[in-house]
């Protein structure tokens, strides 16, 4: 199940209920060139809603929230040595971290991908 | 730019292209402008490596006539000096020492010809309205926009339409017929490589950066790669690296004083810049390079090896040439010499980092 924020993260849920989070596919265009992500450290604990890692461009830094909470079991590290993946694969080889979700009814509250699609045409 | 109470934004002449050509546009200085085309390191890379098209129309361009020589009293240059076609980056300072401007002077014999940034335009016209003698007369130029053509080939692309553009001397200035457009063009930048500025009529630019984006080598390129190919270049930027507290010499920028106006000390300021710079200032304004990727940005703490404040940055970011987070800060003088090991403070971790020369990427200016 693939569910999306608001604030243009991305998490897909597989059945044993842990999630990939990223960001959007919009949002690394809005941000422009990726030189660096903060991931958050495997073990800790993420609240929905939470910042969770930081991504910055050579612009700016911005912040990125966990969609649900959960445990991080997982980072990509491979964004260390190659931040722009965010850039050219947003919603796969871009990702940001793995979490095992603490309730899984959480993601109640977040949009399908037709719901994004439509909260981001109304950003224009 | 849905911000309800801010001022409409102007627009340049070059608006519609920007737009057609897919341009990222933000507010800056009060302008709607290109941040970026295709992104910002492409178009960093590009300038380095060929010639970029830059629309800086945004900035102050204004004539003085009459008794020129009264405006050398406001700035710590040598103006007076200069020969005709000439061209010099000076600084307006006030009373205290500190920086009201940076801009560009080109002496074009019965005139000068200025070039100030967006911001402060109306600032830096009121203070010279005020403090100019009566016969010195300033036009401001807002019917004139400006083109920057940056890069290693710009000179080879200019010399297409106008021959004489190859022969030109960094810093110095010439009246070139460009396709059918008469532009008064120099050969300076703010990229740290070779390349031009041409101002021309307004109603005339946007014919002029078609026919110069027409030739192959040329992309164009927004204020993103500018302001990471300044910062590399080690150049500064009003409002973030020089404001009316930072003094020349603190900013590294006594060169811009030359002989005669030291010994004369006759511009604003002059009892405090001339004692720091026989003294040393208390702060330096230094480069810093991080390991590590992560960019610090404006206002980041830098700290000494006890963990202590030394001092603040002003202007960060990835230096997409240099490969690694480039900073410009201003620190504690006994702490700017090359190599002293410094932590910038991000995100309430100190990233390790050392001071290092200026600029962080050689210039390549002709000549």
């Amino acid at each position: 199940m693939l569910c999306f924020t608001r604030e243009h993260e991305w998490i897909s849920v597989t059945d044993d209920e842990e999630g990939t989070v990223g960001i959007t596919d919009y949002a690394q265009k809005q941000l422009g060139d990726v030189v660096f992500v903060e991931l958050p450290e495997v073990g800790s604990r993420l609240l929905q809603g939470a910042q969770a890692a930081v991504v910055e461009s050579v612009k700016a830094a911005s912040e990125v929230y966990a969609p649900a909470s959960g445990e991080v079991i997982a980072v990509n590290t491979a964004l260390a040595e190659d931040p722009a993946r965010v850039n050219t694969d947003a919603m796969g080889a871009g990702w940001f971290f793995k979490i095992r979700l603490d309730d899984p009814g959480e993601l109640a509250g977040l949009l399908s991908e037709g719901d994004y699609r439509e909260h981001v045409e109304a950003l224009h | 730019m849905t911000d309800a109470t801010s001022q409409p934004l102007c627009v340049t002449p070059l608006d519609a292209l920007h737009r057609r050509l897919g341009a990222k546009m933000v507010p800056f200085a009060g302008y709607a402008m290109p941040l970026q085309y295709k992104g910002i390191i492409a178009e960093h890379q590009h300038t380095r490596q060929a010639v970029s098209l830059f629309d800086v129309s945004h900035m102050g361009q204004a004539q003085l006539t009459g008794d020129i020589g009264g405006f050398e009293r406001l700035v710590v240059g040598d103006i007076n000096g200069m020969a005709h076609g000439r061209m010099r980056y000076t600084l307006l300072t006030n009373e205290h020492g500190g920086i009201i401007d940076d801009l560009m002077v080109t002496h074009g014999g019965h005139y000068l010809w200025l070039v100030v940034n967006a911001a402060r335009k109306a600032q830096d016209f009121d203070h010279l309205r005020r403090r100019l003698p009566a016969d010195c007369e300033l036009a401001v130029c807002s019917d004139r926009a400006l083109l920057a053509l940056q890069g290693p080939l710009a000179a080879t692309v200019l010399a297409r339409f106008a021959p004489a553009a190859r022969l030109m001397l960094f810093m110095s200035s010439e009246s070139l017929r460009i396709g059918d457009v008469k532009c008064e063009v120099s050969r300076s930048g703010y990229t740290g490589e070779d390349g031009f500025e041409i101002s021309v009529p307004a109603e005339q630019v946007a014919r002029l950066a078609e026919l110069l984006l027409a030739e192959p080598e040329v992309k164009p390129a927004g204020l993103g790669a500018r302001d990471t190919l300044r910062l590399e270049a080690g150049l500064c930027l009003y409002g973030q690296d020089l404001d009316e507290t930072t003094t020349p010499i603190e900013a590294g920028l006594a060169w811009t004083i030359q002989k005669r106006r030291r010994e004369a000390g006759d511009f604003p300021g002059a009892g405090v810049i001339l004692s720091q710079l026989r003294q040393g200032p208390r702060r330096r304004r230094v480069g810093i390079q991080l390991g590590g990727r992560a960019p610090a940005r404006g206002g980041a703490p830098v700290i000494d090896a006890s963990g202590g404040e030394i001092g603040r940055v002003t202007s960060g970011s990835f230096g997409p040439s240099v490969g690694a987070p480039i900073a410009l800060a201003y620190v504690n003088a006994e702490c700017a010499a090359v190599d002293t090991p410094v932590g910038v403070i991000v995100r309430d971790k100190p990233l390790e980092g050392r001071v290092v020369k200026l600029p962080f990427v050689p210039h390549r200016y002709a000549h």
